[in-house]
């Protein structure tokens, strides 16, 4: 299992994902620069957290339209898997890859705090690892969560059991539509949530069920090289 | 008249000013929109039905065709100024 991180101006969560994929995976990741037009042959792109280009016109606008961005979304329609966290996240629905839009949390306020988080779906790529229903303790942070997107697309979605990750016992921080916390694309290969799992995988983070997660993506030899 | 009002003039003529406004479609929640409502309710204007808060680019653009700078802008708002999935907008060529 290769992996690789993308790395754009303004994110600031690379490191902790880079952390956690050389930690789960066992070897650390490629990093993929903004200007990049080609991506390495890898099996796993992830698009971490921060505030690419200073969050200008719209979170994850700027980025989404940059040559490397291209690249993911030829990589994706090849069948590699994609995660984008955060503000990854918003830049895979400005980019198109996943539907819908992020909106300024309905509180108006930065959330950064722990929430629960239901596994709406494991029977996908990224979260097999959980069982389905499982709540999950997981840290947010982030000004811009507010998940929206239009009747059909949510009926779609929620048909189509691409509602990844639901906000589960009132801890909806955002304002999210039906508490979306994370969604998949159709192909079942592109993951977005606004969680932050990469921040919750080891004791010294006060726990570790971000884990199921990558463990999940990286395959049953993650879970023997992380036993523990 | 110097040579660089010259130049100046122009190049002001042979320039489209444009105004491209974009706002929230009806139905997608506006929380920032809802508290600048509830501020001037604050602040004594009663009666403020609702408020619903938008973008406004101005832009310069190069030549004199006003229906290539038309058809552009729009271009430009689909690919980057407005996200189509939550915000309409409207161009103006002034």
């Amino acid at each position: 299992m290769k992996s690789a991180v993308v790395v754009l101006p303004g994110l600031n969560r690379d490191r902790d994902m880079i952390a956690a994929l050389t930690k789960i995976g066992g070897k650390p990741p490629l990093t993929i620069w903004q200007t990049d037009t080609e991506i390495p042959d890898v099996d796993l792109i992830v698009i971490p957290g921060g505030f690419s280009y200073g969050d200008y016109l719209r979170c994850g606008a700027i980025a989404a339209r940059m040559p490397v961005m291209r690249a993911v979304a030829e990589k994706a329609a090849k069948g590699v898997m994609v995660i984008g966290v955060c503000n990854g996240f918003q830049i895979l629905v400005e980019a198109g890859m996943l539907p819908g839009a992020l909106m300024r949390n309905a509180s108006l306020k930065f959330v950064c705090r722990e929430v629960k988080l239901q596994v709406a779906n494991a029977n996908t790529a990224f979260t097999r690892s959980y069982s389905a229903g499982q709540i999950i303790r997981c840290p947010v942070a982030h000004h811009d969560g507010n998940y929206f997107a239009d009747p059909e697309t949510l009926a779609r979605l929620e048909g189509e059991g691409q509602v990844v990750f639901r906000y589960a016992e009132g801890t909806n921080p955002n304002g999210s539509i039906n508490d979306i916390a994370g969604i998949m694309n159709e192909g079942g290969n592109v993951l977005g949530l606004m969680p932050h799992p990469e921040n919750l995988i080891e004791h010294a983070h006060g726990g570790s069920d971000g884990r199921g997660l990558f463990e999940s993506v990286l395959g049953e030899q993650s879970r023997i090289l992380t036993e523990a | 008249m110097n040579d660089l009002s010259v130049i100046t003039k122009i190049s002001v003529a042979s320039m489209i000013k444009a105004r491209v406004t974009v706002t929230l479609k009806n139905g997608v929640l506006d929380p920032q929109g809802k508290a600048i409502e509830h501020a001037l309710d604050g602040l004594g204007f009663s009666g403020v039905g609702s408020v619903r808060q938008g973008k406004v680019f101005d832009l310069e653009l190069e030549g004199t065709d006003k229906a290539k700078a038309e058809a552009d802008l729009k271009a430009m708002c689909d690919k980057l100024l407005a996200n189509t999935v939550i915000e309409n907008y409207s161009v103006t060529i002034t």
